[in-house]
């Protein structure tokens, strides 16, 4: 995947757990969490949905990985 | 013949409006079907009816009722049909009665839609119910040009799955705490627990699995708590006139803050009878239909005591206001590491503050204590959750 879909592919999730987000909006080193106001359970959610998009087993060791979007474009290129 | 009434989605509601009937009259409904969408100021909520028998006498769409309003009447199986007043509307020769399926006002008469005979012909080929379209012509009948103007949407159940009011939901909360705050007195207790236990543990357990099997703390807190009520029962229930009544099941209301403000605590049944994956599968379901709609009305009526938990990015602790006319609430706070002493040697634990605000008319701190305790030697165990 290149970057822009990852993008693409991260906003997709989002709109379903955070659909006032815009992820335009957020610098790529900020705290996805905090900029979006995450919950653990929402964030669970976000997990859940970029492997079932991707079809990546994502372990939850992982999670730290994609808490930003540039951890979670480098993490989901490879 | 039993009246169905406008349930008290909690003790902030005094009135609601049904805006969709799922059932059609002369509908056979069984305890426990959902037949009627109500929107309140926690949103549209799917409320259940738990009478047996045949349903009839629909109340209107759209009108403001009191809680306790007759919103239908169901027949029991077997009981013979009542005979109506001679002057009700339904003792009409059939041909003269309203078609069934047009809208009621408050008198009970339907008003009369026209419609000309080429808008009928059209919508019945565009399978559109002519009389519920907007009319455009003389006296508001429905004309031709209407029935072909890019339609409005046909109504289905999610027309009415807007989410709540903020301002209505704000209002709302500041009745049932100020009244929480004016009548009960509040006595607090709060307890430092070790989570380092739970947290091997549902580290191993979700180490294999994948993400939407795994487990957050907050199903481990859930039935920590649900299973420490088992013990102290005094704490799960309703303070009523003076008195105090045991809940019939220890049904969890589990705090949710909505995404743009507002709060609800809808009710996880029997939270000490489910597993851990049955609870979390629970939560992410609840969590879903608070913030979409979808909640049904024994969710919001059967809560026996509120669980609230702050969550990863929250404060270290809480100190509830108990949601009248429960007698308790539990908080968890964060989970945060900090030193702790084991065994005569500090060391890096995570660490959980629970809390308890319960409810002075119907227990003590001594009992209070011993809920802590037992959440505490609960969550030392997490393998037996």
């Amino acid at each position: 995947m290149n970057e822009q879909q990852i993008r693409t592919l991260a906003a997709d999730v989002l709109a379903g757990i955070a659909p006032e987000a815009d992820l335009a909006t957020i610098g790529d080193t900020e705290d996805l969490r905090e900029a979006l106001d995450l919950d653990s359970m929402d964030f669970l959610n976000f997990v859940i949905g970029l492997g079932e998009k991707t079809g990546r087993k994502i372990p939850e060791a992982d999670n730290p990985k994609l808490y930003t979007l540039k951890g979670l474009i480098a993490y989901l290129a490879r | 013949m039993a009246d169905f009434t406008m349930p008290a989605l909690g003790a902030d509601m005094e009135t609601g409006k049904v805006v969709e009937w799922l059932v059609a009259p002369g509908a056979r409904v069984k305890p426990g079907d959902v037949v009627a969408v109500v929107e309140t100021h926690k949103g549209a909520i799917d409320v259940e009816c738990f009478l047996d028998g045949v349903i009839d006498d629909l109340a209107p769409l759209g009108e403001d009722l009191p809680v306790g309003a007759v919103l239908a009447r169901v027949r029991g199986v077997g009981e013979p049909a009542a005979p109506a007043p001679a002057a009700a509307p339904k003792a009409a020769p059939p041909l003269a009665a309203a078609p069934e399926r047009a809208p009621v006002t408050a008198s009970g008469a339907p008003p009369r839609i026209k419609v000309s005979p080429a808008a009928r012909r059209r919508a019945q080929e565009l399978g559109l119910d002519a009389e519920r379209l907007q009319g455009s012509g003389t006296d508001g009948a429905v004309t031709l040009a209407d029935v072909e103007r890019p339609a409005p949407r046909p109504r289905q159940a999610t027309v009415a799955r807007r989410g709540f009011d903020p301002a209505q939901m704000r209002r709302a909360i500041a009745a049932a705490m100020a009244r929480s705050k004016r009548e009960i007195p509040h006595y607090y207790l709060t307890s430092t627990i070790d989570f380092a236990a739970a947290s091997a543990w549902l580290a191993a357990y979700n180490r294999e699995r994948d993400p939407a099997e795994r487990l957050l703390p907050a199903p481990l807190l859930l039935k920590a708590a649900a299973k420490a009520l088992t013990e102290v029962p005094q704490l799960n229930g309703f303070h009523v006139n003076g008195v105090y009544r045991a809940g019939p099941g220890i049904h969890i209301g589990w705090a949710i803050a909505l995404r743009g403000g507002g709060l609800m605590a809808p009710a996880i049944h029997d939270a000490d009878r489910k597993s851990l994956p049955e609870l979390m599968l629970a939560l992410r379901d609840l969590v879903q239909r608070a913030r979409s709609g979808g909640l049904r009305s024994s969710e919001l009526t059967d809560p026996t005591i509120t669980v609230t938990s702050l969550g990863e990015r929250g404060a270290e602790s809480v100190l509830g206001v108990i949601y009248p006319p429960q007698v308790a609430i539990v908080g968890f706070g964060r989970i945060v590491e900090r030193p702790w002493v084991v065994n005569g040697q500090v060391v890096a634990r995570p660490l959980v503050t629970a809390t308890l605000a319960a409810d002075h008319r119907a227990s003590d701190g001594h009992l209070g204590g011993q809920l802590l305790v037992a959440i505490d030697r609960a969550l030392q165990a997490p393998e037996d959750l």
